[in-house]
């Protein structure tokens, strides 16, 4: 317990340990602490950044979602309008075009039935004279008896 | 080995002293010192009588070996310190920088890039020296026993010399910062005229704020010695018990001074920033 040079020698181990400590220890040390609080400041940052932007970024996107989802109805209705439209015409057109052939085949068999009509009567003023002739034994002017044979077969 | 109960204690108290012995000195086994010496004391009695010329060996050696653990270990990680993810170690010392570093911020209230260093290296040395005490009275001394020496002990925070060898030097900081941050005259007016100022109370000014001054290293190394002694003296007397009853008090004893350890160099640390804070404020 006696009071001795050791107490110098301690005073100088104690010296250079603090200098070595503020030289080399503490610096290096602190200054890595404190670039990683200064990143993971940065990091958090960041990512309230990255937060935000994804925010908007997913609000941006259920917006053109919603544009899309609206044009697409738009475009579906539009469609089925046309194809409302187009069933419509074509059922128009095939009505027109079948009563026009109804039609032409209703005057075609018009024009045979008068030209089978025309063709009968000939005949049958042909067959009347004829008969006539026969019945009378004479010979008939045809011309002379033409009209009266026409009317009788325009009756027919 | 000492026989008696008061011999093995006074041994185990006795440092490992290394000094001058004057010419005509009669040594313990009765031969004469026939010139002036530096030798090894064989007894209490002739480490005292060496007086201020002698080193405590054991003191000495293990504080500094302590340090150089202290220095080499933050060495270490201070140089493959990463800013990335740290490993166990970097944050172990981390968290004790830290730590220090709050202490200083919320104490220190000046700027001066020498205080959290001097904390750290107070903090973590003494921890150290302290943390010595730990290992069983008996196993160092035995060592040193077979090796010849006759003394050795382990702790240097129970050596006066060890804790007011550190209370110097904080001292002369507390001189040093007083005298540069408040000039000659500002420290001269600081201890001449507080609290009292007057001219009539110089004297007694003067009495006051030198004895506060000179209270603090005494204080600082007075507290740390006194704790770390009286747990060793205790740890003796128990080493003392049959071995079969030691671990019985052995145990708490050491279990306490988990509390008892770390705390003193924290008390150490924040007293010594408390004191050069306190040099650094300029009252006037």
């Amino acid at each position: 317990m006696n009071i001795n040079l050791t107490l110098l020698g301690q005073t100088i181990a104690f010296a250079i340990f603090v200098w070595f400590t503020m030289k080399f220890v503490w610096p290096p040390i602190t200054h890595a602490m404190q670039e990683r609080q200064k990143k993971i400041a940065e990091g958090l940052d960041a990512a309230g950044r990255a937060q935000r932007d994804l925010g908007l970024a997913q609000e941006k996107a259920a917006q053109t979602l919603r544009e899309t989802k609206e044009q697409s109805a738009q475009i579906i209705e539009q469609a089925n309008k046309s194809a409302t439209l187009i069933v419509e015409e074509a059922r128009e057109q095939a009505r027109s075009e079948g009563e026009r052939l109804i039609a032409a085949a209703k005057a075609e068999i018009e024009q045979e039935m008068n030209r089978a009509k025309d063709q009968l009567r000939a005949q049958v003023a042909a067959l009347a004279i004829k008969g006539a002739e026969q019945v009378l034994e004479s010979e008939v002017d045809a011309s002379a008896h033409s009209e009266l044979v026409n009317k009788l077969a325009s009756q027919l | 080995m000492a026989t008696t109960s008061a011999e093995y204690i006074q041994h185990h108290l006795q440092n490992l002293t290394f000094g001058k012995l004057p010419a005509g000195y009669e040594r313990a086994d009765g031969s004469i010192v026939e010139a002036t010496t530096w030798t090894l004391a064989r007894t209490g009695t002739e480490a005292a009588d060496m007086g201020f010329m002698a080193f405590h060996l054991d003191t000495l050696g293990w504080s500094i070996f302590m340090g150089l653990i202290f220095i080499g270990l933050f060495r270490f990680v201070a140089r493959r310190a990463t800013v990335d993810t740290p490993g166990g170690l970097q944050n172990f010392v981390e968290m004790i920088v830290d730590f220090v570093q709050g202490i200083v911020k919320d104490t220190f209230h000046g700027r001066n890039p020498l205080i959290a260093p001097l904390a750290l290296t107070i903090f973590v040395w003494v921890f150290l020296m302290n943390s010595l005490k730990w290992i069983p009275v008996d196993y160092i001394p035995g060592i040193g026993m077979a090796l010849g020496l006759d003394y050795f002990k382990i702790v240097p925070t129970t050596d006066p010399n060890g804790t007011f060898g550190i209370s110097i030097a904080v001292f002369a900081l507390i001189i040093f910062y007083s005298i540069k941050i408040k000039g000659v005259g500002g420290f001269t007016k600081e201890l001449t005229l507080t609290p009292f100022n007057h001219w009539a109370l110089i004297p007694f000014n003067l009495f006051l704020e030198v004895l506060g001054l000179l209270t603090k290293p005494l204080s600082l190394a007075l507290r740390l010695f006194g704790n770390m002694y009286a747990g060793e003296v205790v740890f003796i007397l128990i080493a003392l018990l049959p071995f079969y009853v030691q671990w019985a008090l052995n145990v708490p004893w050491a279990i306490f001074h988990i509390l008892v350890i770390p705390l003193q160099a924290f008390i150490f640390m924040v007293l010594t920033v408390v004191y050069l804070s306190a040099a650094h404020e300029d009252h006037h």
